[in-house]
């Protein structure tokens, strides 16, 4: 447990990512059976002990510690784990069980005596360690570490793909020593049901002016580019799941789409929400994705579906080594077998040249709000990741507005030194209010000089933000602005980033709120 | 009349204990920046207290000084003055007032863990208590300093490419995580900030073995791999750790229990360091004084003020001018 403890807080602490890496690499490497197992499951959040609740856990530190002074104490830290962790009285009376033999008690203790033997963890735990416990009680890390990190630090230390630890991720199960055994060479790769788990996506790649010259646009066919989230659709013997990009299963926040698809196949497509197939904004469907849990309200007012433009697997049959063209035809023909109410087909545009597209494609955005259009060669095979060649993503043109620095904030890790995050804002009458922020699109170069900048004009700082002149302009590029009520401006902006430094530029010059209507009613 | 009101004025003597604005007489417990200011007509202190003002304020910054030693109890005008060390920083002194046959105790800052660069501190039995409570939630309980340490050291190890930038502040906390080194064994040069310089000098001058210091500026980064520096908190994460091979941020506060704060301040290494009681050490302290009325301040006197009430003591909060309620330890 100590180890563990250890490698927690390094990973909450050291702003690395190769350092963080690092650690977990020689901890897996370090740590046997089954204990580095059950560390991975909690890094990867598949680790849930029922019957530890934060209530619970708050109950038995009240058997120990007065009401009021608990109160006056988490209102101090403000993180309940943390508040449990450092109040406990300090007692040191012995060594924690490791890691499984911890969860195992923790998942085989009746609800009535949990908080008698989680007292007694608490008790026997040096200060570190009682931290770590708390963490992995109630399962909420909030230390900064994904999951793919941690496959990461598993495929660089076995050295096999990032890809294939994906590929075989979903059908395991904690402590994973098949999958321990076959990083480190002792065994196969886990053999799992191939139909019914997540797949690495094939991405794409933008599309440049110079490229086009080099493509003959009858070796590519071409369809919209549809600003919703990308999901795949594993629909196996078991049941239906819906994964997002990264491979995180989503299927909890739809239950309108997962519980009404028919047929077997694992599908690569856009979740979007609208009535009647007729997608609407992106904001919309984020309003959806914030919910764990699907509300009734929301669902009927915002129903999802998915828009279909890719196949996997035609039922249990494999069929990613067929190029483009030979998939569609599957995919169609799937289609017409198994009727759907939530399931569309992504329409493949007709194009005549290069050039027709580029006016198809600024059409469907300044018409219907449409990102851009993918263009994918005919022969492609489905490849995951990011091949060379096969698809493009052709975006519409970013938004541009000039806008004025406000605040500065530091930046993390290497830019810990810097004054790297920036919200900007534009003018609505004599002040100026914000619309967003951004923390790329500039050079190191261009960073040293704004750090400088924003020092030598600085007029106010509160913690690690500095209030600066307003004075200084900056070009921010964007997808697409919408109304939003969170923001003193009424408006958001989508993805925005510092396209150009205005050093000449006076303040003054600098977009009104008025400006940016036209971009709010583009989307 | 009282011994002592609530702005810490001890009519008898017409002088103020640690006051915030310049007064014509006042009583320094210590030379922390929230406690000792400049221009007060007389100051009467430790004579190391003396010696850290002059060093930090100017040799004028007060008109007049007059040192006494601990133990010596002086009297004058219907009042008798005693310092007893409080183990906070070099010199720092806990305030003992007699006067109408009543014994007030002002604690200024005090800890109670060994610390070899301040004078232990040493419980003192009174009517009043005039406590702080820095660290006054049961949420705070101070590991060994030497731990703290050692997981420095075993960072340091294991990483001997990169520099360790520790923050501390200038006077009192600097020197004795300096010390703690030397005594766990690190007996190579400690480097420091410019700001950190005079008072490591001073205290070198008094007598406090800190061994050998060397200014951080002007080495090379690859001299300072493996190294270790001293600098404000201000500097670690600003733009003069840029210097430094790849520096790890470390900073050595009692705040530094909490990770949460710990992760937002961008500290890489945190050092649970204090110069405070703890939670558990402020109930021991006040038992221990055997007062039965206790004034609380300097921090979060609430959750003390509960603790005393429950045991049967009369307790209240004083809000003291010119305290900076979060502003970390020491105000400095």
């Amino acid at each position: 447990m100590k180890r563990f403890a250890d490698l927690l807080e390094l990973l909450a602490l050291t702003p690395s990512r190769t350092r963080k890496i690092e650690a977990l690499k020689r901890y897996f490497a370090e740590v046997p059976d089954p204990d580095r197992g059950i560390a991975l499951a909690v890094l990867t959040s598949e680790m849930d002990i029922r019957n530890v609740k934060p209530a619970l856990l708050r109950d038995t530190v009240l058997a120990e510690v007065d009401e009021t002074l608990f109160r006056l104490s988490y209102d101090y830290v403000g993180d309940l784990g943390e508040t449990i962790a450092l109040i406990w009285p300090h007692k040191a009376e012995g060594e924690l069980p490791g890691l499984s033999a911890l969860v195992d008690l923790l998942n085989h203790t009746s609800k009535a005596e949990l908080p008698k033997v989680i007292g007694g963890l608490l008790s026997q735990a040096a200060i570190h360690e009682r931290w770590a416990l708390v963490k992995l009680a109630t399962g909420a890390l909030r230390i900064g570490v994904s999951a793919r990190l941690a496959k990461t630090a598993l495929a660089e230390m076995s050295g096999a793909e990032l890809q294939e630890i994906e590929e075989v991720w979903h059908g395991l199960r904690p402590p994973y020593a098949n999958l321990f055994a076959w990083l480190e060479g002792k065994a196969g790769r886990p053999d799992i049901d191939n139909a019914a788990r997540f797949h690495p996506l094939m991405l794409s790649n933008p599309i440049e002016d110079k490229d086009f010259e080099k493509l003959d646009p009858r070796d590519f066919s071409a369809e919209w580019k549809w600003d919703g989230i990308r999901v795949q659709l594993v629909m196996g013997k078991q049941g239906v799941s819906m994964f997002s990009r990264t491979g995180d299963e989503i299927s909890g926040s739809f239950p309108d789409v997962v519980e009404s698809v028919m047929g077997r196949a694992v599908l690569d497509g856009e979740l979007l929400v609208g009535h009647d197939f007729e997608a609407r904004s992106f904001n919309d469907l984020q309003q959806r994705l914030n919910r764990k849990v699907a509300q009734g309200k929301q669902m009927q007012e915002l129903p999802a579906f998915v828009r279909v433009y890719d196949m996997l697997f035609d039922g249990e049959e494999d069929i990613r080594v067929l190029g483009w063209e030979g998939r569609r035809g599957r995919l169609e023909a799937w289609f017409a077998r198994n009727p759907q109410t939530r399931l569309d087909l992504s329409e493949v545009l007709p194009f005549d040249g290069w050039e027709d597209l580029g006016r198809l494609r600024r059409q469907g955005a300044d018409e219907h709000g449409h990102e851009g259009v993918m263009i994918k060669l005919r022969t492609a095979p489905y490849v995951p990741g990011r091949p060379k060649g096969f698809w493009f993503k052709w975006k519409r043109d970013p938004n541009v507005v000039d806008a004025v620095l406000m605040y500065a904030q530091r930046g993390h890790g290497k830019r810990s030194s810097y004054y790297s995050d920036y919200t900007f804002g534009v003018w609505k009458g004599n002040e100026i209010v914000p619309i967003g922020k951004a923390y790329f699109g500039f050079t190191d170069e261009e960073l040293k000089q704004l750090d400088k900048w924003i020092r030598a004009n600085t007029t106010g700082s509160f913690g690690p933000v500095r209030e600066v002149k307003k004075e200084l302009v900056f070009e921010v590029a964007f997808d697409s602005a919408q109304k939003s009520g969170r923001h003193k401006s009424g408006v958001a902006l989508r993805f925005p980033r510092i396209n150009r430094i205005r050093w000449d530029k006076p303040a003054q010059e600098a977009a009104r709120l008025e400006d940016m209507d036209a971009f709010v009613g583009a989307t | 009349m009282p011994v002592i009101d609530r702005n810490l004025y001890v009519p008898a003597l017409d002088a103020w204990i640690d006051p915030s604005e310049p007064k014509a007489r006042a009583i320094i417990t210590h030379g922390h920046a929230d406690h000792a200011r400049s221009g007060h007509g007389a100051v009467l202190a430790t004579p190391d207290t003396i010696e850290i003002m002059k060093v930090r304020y100017g040799e004028d910054c007060a008109g007049r000084f007059e040192a006494l030693d601990f133990h010596e109890p002086l009297t004058m005008d219907g009042a008798t003055i005693t310092f007893f060390p409080a183990g906070h920083i070099l010199g720092s002194a806990q305030v003992l007032v007699e006067a109408e046959g009543q014994r007030v105790v002002v604690t200024g800052d005090y800890k109670r863990l060994r610390d070899r660069t301040a004078q232990p501190y040493e419980p003192v039995a009174c009517d009043l208590l005039v406590t702080e409570a820095t660290f006054g939630l049961p949420v705070f309980q101070h590991p060994d300093p030497r731990d703290e340490i050692a997981r420095l050291l075993k960072s340091v190890a294991a990483q001997p490419e990169r520099s360790h930038l520790i923050g501390c502040y200038a006077l009192g906390k600097a020197q004795r995580v300096i010390a703690l080194l030397r005594d766990a064994g690190w007996d190579r040069p400690i480097y420091l900030h410019g700001a950190m310089i005079r008072l490591c000098e001073l205290y070198q001058s008094l007598g406090v073995e800190i061994g050998e210091l060397l200014p951080a500026t002007g080495m090379g980064k690859a001299e300072m791999m493996g190294q270790i520096v001293i600098a404000p908190p201000s500097a670690i994460r600003d733009r003069w750790s840029r210097r430094f091979p790849d520096p790890v941020v470390c900073q050595a506060s009692g705040w530094m229990s909490v990770k949460q704060r710990a992760r937002q301040a961008l500290v890489e290494l945190p050092l649970v360091i204090s110069d405070h009681c703890d939670w558990g050490e402020l109930n021991v302290s006040i038992l221990e004084s055997g007062a039965e009325t206790v004034w609380v301040t300097h921090g979060r006197e609430d959750a003390l003020v509960y603790w005393c009430k429950q045991q049967g003591l009369n307790a209240e909060p004083l809000a003291l001018p010119g305290l900076d309620d979060d502003g970390g330890e020491g105000g400095e």
